[in-house]
C-alpha cells in the first residue's frame, strides 16, 4: 500500500523530469555521432567464452597491421599461449616473442643492447617514446590499445539500463571498435577537415588522425576465413577485449559457481530461517 | 522465549577469564541475549550488511595495498599488474571496486528506512548522528579511493573535487595547493590520497564502534516505532536475528556477486581506463554514481562558494534530522502525509542522481535547481511543519499488538 501511494509522486517527480532533460537533448550538434551497431560476440552473456579461432587471426591482424603505430605495452608474450586466450602454443608464443626486437640492458660495458624477444616480456613498444611517435604520425599519439576495449564507451542511458542489466549488455567498447574500423567515409560537403585529418562517422567530433588502418585483402588468413574490413573488423576487436580482460572466461566461470553455492545457501538459509521462526509466529 | 539470561561461564577457564576481561559476557550480551523487537522487517537487516561490507573492503583492500604502487607512473600499471598477473587479482579488484558501490547502496537504504521509520528521534539522536559521520567518512574514503588507479576520471575527479576549497574565501587558493602538495593534482596528493585511503577505514571501523554501542544503548527502533513494552514484544538476538541477516546477507550478496563476475565495470567509468593525462580534460568529469545527487546539489548553484556550501549542507542538514522532524510520532506506519512525502523525497534523490551525471546545462540545470530547492524544502520546510499540522493515525498499544491478528490481540 505504501508503493501504491507513491507511484503518483514517482510518476510526477519522472514528468518533471522528462519535461526538463528536452531542451538538453535538442541542443546535440548538427552532425550527430550515430550508435555503433551491436554485433554478435562469443564472449558475451553468462556463459561467454572466447572464440581461439577469432582472437587468433585478431592478433594476426594487430601484429600485420596495428602494431605498426600502436603499442600492446600491458600484454606479455606468454599471455598468448595462456588459457583462456588465444592458445596458441607455447611453441608459436616463443617464435612471436623471438621476432620481437627488446631494448636490454645496460651489459657489462654499460651499453644498452637488443635483443630478441622472450616468453615473459612484454610486447615492446613501435616508437621509443612519445615525442617519437607523434612525429611519424602527424603529430598525433597512437594510444596503447591494451585496455581500449574498456576504455571506450558511448551513452546508453537511464532508459536501457534495466535490459543492460538483464542482457548483461557490457561490449560497448568492443562495438564502438568495429563500428570505427569501418566508419570512414568521404568527409560531407559542409565539413571542413583540418589538414592531415579524415572522416570518421563514429569518431566523437569525426575528425579522426588515423588514415583508415585497413582495407580488404591486406591480410591473408590460414583458417579460410574472408579476408575482408569487417572480418579483420570483427576478429581484431575480439582479440582487444581478451587483451582488456584476459581472465574473463576465469570471471565467468567462477561466477557461476559462486552463483550456485549462494542460491543454493540463500534457500537453506530462507528455510532455517523459518523453522528457527515458526514458534514465535505460532505461539505469541 | 526472549531470555534476558546474562552470561554464565561453564569451563574452568572461561570462569577464569571472565573475572578478568568480561569480553565473553559482553559479547553474549551485545549479540546473542541481546533483544530486539520481534516486528522487524527485512530493511532491518542492512546494518548487518554494512558491517560485512566494511570487514570485505578492509580484507580486499589491504591485500590489493601489498601489489599497488602510489606513483603517478606506476599506478595505472600496477593495478593492471593486479588484474592480470595477480594470482585472482582480478576478483580481489572487482570485489573491492564494485563492493564500494555495493556499501554505499546499502548505506543509503539504511538511511532511507531510518528516515520511514523515524530512528533518527528521541532516544536515537546520537546513534543518528553517528551514522552521519559515517556517511561523512566513507564519502572521503570512497573519493581518496577512485583516485588511485590514476584513470582520466580518477585524475579529474581529484582536480574537482580539491578545487572546490578554491571557493573558500580569502584562503582558499592556499588551502587548495596545502590539499596537494604543490601547485596541481600530482604525485604528492595520490600519495596522501593513498595513506588517508587506508587510514580512514579504520576510523570508519572505530565509529562504527560507537554506532553499535549507542544503538545497544537504547535499543532498535522497529517499523511501529514504539518502544517494545514486555518481554513478549521481544526476541534474542541469536538465533532470530542472526538467521534473518544471515538469510537477507546471502541474497545481498547474490545481487554484489552478480556485478562482480558478470557485469564488473558496469557502475564504473570507461574513462578511467585511460590511464591520467593532466593535458586532456575528459568531456564529461563525472563522479561516481553514489555522489551524483550531491554533484547536481553543487553544479545546481551559479556561485561556486555557494554551491560547495550546499553541496556540505545537503549533507550536514541530515544531523538536524533528529530537530526538524517535530512529529513525536516515529514511524510512517501511522503518518499518512509524511509517509507520502517521504517517497516524494527519495523520488527527488534518484532524481537528483540521474541529473548529476547529465551535463550542466539548459533544462538539466532547472530541474535540477528545482529538485535541490525541494530537497531543503524537505528538511527545513516540510517536516518541521508537517509535525505540527499532520494528524497521525492511533498507535498500537504493544508491538505484539500489532503483529498478531486482532482477534487474537483483543482476547489477550
Amino acid at each position: 500500500m505504501t508503493f501504491k501511494r507513491a507511484i503518483p509522486a514517482f510518476v510526477v517527480a519522472a514528468g518533471l523530469l522528462a519535461l526538463a532533460g528536452r531542451p538538453g537533448i535538442a541542443q546535440e550538434h548538427a552532425h550527430e555521432t550515430p550508435e555503433p551497431p551491436a554485433q554478435k560476440w562469443s564472449f558475451a552473456g553468462p556463459f561467454g567464452k572466447f572464440d581461439r579461432g577469432q582472437l587468433q587471426r585478431g592478433f594476426k591482424v594487430y601484429r600485420e597491421v596495428c602494431a605498426n603505430c600502436h603499442s600492446l605495452s600491458l600484454v606479455s608474450f606468454r599471455n598468448l599461449f595462456e588459457k583462456g586466450g588465444p592458445e596458441f602454443t607455447e611453441a608459436q608464443a616463443q617464435t612471436v616473442a623471438g621476432e620481437f626486437k627488446v631494448k636490454d640492458g645496460p651489459n657489462d660495458q654499460g651499453e644498452m643492447f637488443d635483443r630478441p624477444g622472450r616468453l615473459a616480456d612484454h610486447f615492446p613498444p613501435p616508437f621509443p617514446n612519445e615525442q617519437a611517435a607523434r612525429v611519424s604520425n602527424g603529430g598525433a599519439y597512437p594510444p596503447d590499445l591494451s585496455v581500449i576495449a574498456k576504455a571506450r564507451t558511448y551513452e546508453r542511458g537511464l532508459a536501457r539500463l534495466p535490459m543492460d542489466l538483464v542482457t548483461q549488455y557490457q561490449e560497448q567498447g568492443v562495438d564502438y571498435i568495429v563500428a570505427l574500423l569501418k566508419g570512414y567515409e568521404k568527409t560531407p560537403a559542409d565539413m571542413q577537415m583540418a589538414p592531415g585529418m579524415m572522416y570518421n562517422k563514429y569518431f566523437p567530433s569525426h575528425g579522426i588522425a588515423m588514415p583508415p588502418p585497413i582495407s580488404d585483402g591486406q591480410v591473408t588468413f590460414d583458417d579460410g576465413s574472408p579476408a575482408t574490413v569487417d572480418q579483420y573488423a570483427k576478429d581484431v576487436a575480439a582479440f582487444l577485449a581478451w587483451t582488456a580482460e584476459p581472465h574473463l572466461e576465469n570471471r565467468k566461470q567462477t561466477g557461476f559457481v559462486v552463483m550456485v553455492f549462494l542460491i543454493v545457501l540463500s534457500g537453506l538459509l530462507y528455510f532455517t530461517k523459518k523453522r528457527v521462526w515458526h514458534d514465535v509466529h505460532a505461539h505469541p | 522465549m526472549s531470555g534476558h539470561a546474562t552470561y554464565q561461564p561453564q569451563s574452568g577457564f572461561m570462569k577464569w577469564m571472565e573475572r578478568r576481561l568480561p569480553i565473553a559476557g559482553l559479547v553474549y550480551s551485545s549479540f546473542v541475549a541481546y533483544p530486539t523487537p520481534r516486528n522487524l522487517n527485512y530493511w532491518w537487516t542492512f546494518g548487518g550488511i554494512l558491517s560485512v561490507m566494511l570487514v570485505i573492503q578492509i580484507i580486499t583492500g589491504i591485500t590489493l595495498a601489498m601489489h599497488y604502487t602510489p606513483h603517478v607512473d606506476l599506478a595505472f600499471k600496477s593495478v593492471e599488474s593486479i588484474m592480470r598477473d595477480v594470482n585472482y587479482g582480478w576478483l580481489l579488484r572487482y570485489v573491492h571496486a564494485n563492493g564500494a558501490s555495493m556499501f554505499f547502496a546499502a548505506a543509503y537504504i539504511h538511511m532511507f528506512r531510518g528516515m520511514y521509520y523515524g530512528s533518527y528521534k528521541d532516544p536515537r539522536e546520537v546513534l543518528w548522528i553517528l551514522g552521519v559521520i559515517l556517511l561523512l567518512l566513507m564519502i572521503a574514503t570512497g573519493f581518496m579511493g577512485y583516485v588511485l588507479p590514476w584513470g582520466q576520471m580518477s585524475f579529474w575527479a581529484a582536480t574537482v573535487i580539491t578545487n572546490l576549497f578554491s571557493a573558500i574565501p580569502v584562503v582558499g587558493e592556499s588551502v587548495v595547493s596545502w590539499l596537494w602538495g604543490g601547485y596541481s593534482v600530482g604525485n604528492p596528493t595520490l600519495q596522501r590520497f593513498y595513506s588517508l585511503h587506508y587510514l580512514l577505514p579504520f576510523v570508519i571501523a572505530g565509529v562504527v564502534v560507537l554506532h553499535v554501542w549507542a544503538l545497544h544503548v537504547v535499543g532498535q527502533n522497529n517499523p511501529t516505532g514504539i518502544d517494545p513494552k514486555t518481554d513478549k514484544d521481544t526476541v534474542p538476538f541469536t538465533p532470530y536475528a542472526t538467521i534473518k541477516d544471515s538469510f537477507f546477507l546471502a541474497l545481498f550478496f547474490i545481487v554484489f556477486s552478480f556485478f562482480i563476475f558478470y557485469m564488473p565495470n558496469f557502475m564504473g567509468h570507461a574513462d578511467n581506463y585511460i590511464p591520467a593525462n593532466p593535458a586532456v580534460t575528459p568531456s564529461h568529469i563525472v563522479p561516481e554514481w553514489y555522489y551524483l545527487p550531491f554533484y547536481a546539489i553543487l553544479r545546481a548553484i551559479p556561485n561556486k562558494l555557494l554551491g560547495v556550501g550546499a553541496l556540505g549542507a545537503s549533507i550536514v542538514i541530515l544531523a538536524f534530522l533528529p530537530w526538524l522532524d517535530t512529529s513525536r510520532v516515529r514511524s510512517a506506519r501511522y503518518r499518512p502525509y509524511f509517509k507520502q512525502l517521504f517517497w516524494v523525497f527519495v523520488a527527488v534523490c534518484i532524481g537528483l542522481g540521474w541529473l548529476g551525471g547529465k551535463p550542466a546545462e539548459g533544462g538539466y540545470v532547472i530541474a535540477s535547481r528545482l529538485l535541490t530547492a525541494y530537497y531543503f524544502a524537505h528538511f527545513l520546510i516540510i517536516l518541521p511543519l508537517l509535525g505540527i499540522f499532520e494528524k497521525t493515525k492511533p498507535l498500537p498499544n504493544s508491538i505484539s499488538e500489532s503483529v498478531l491478528p486482532p482477534t487474537t490481540a483483543g482476547t489477550r
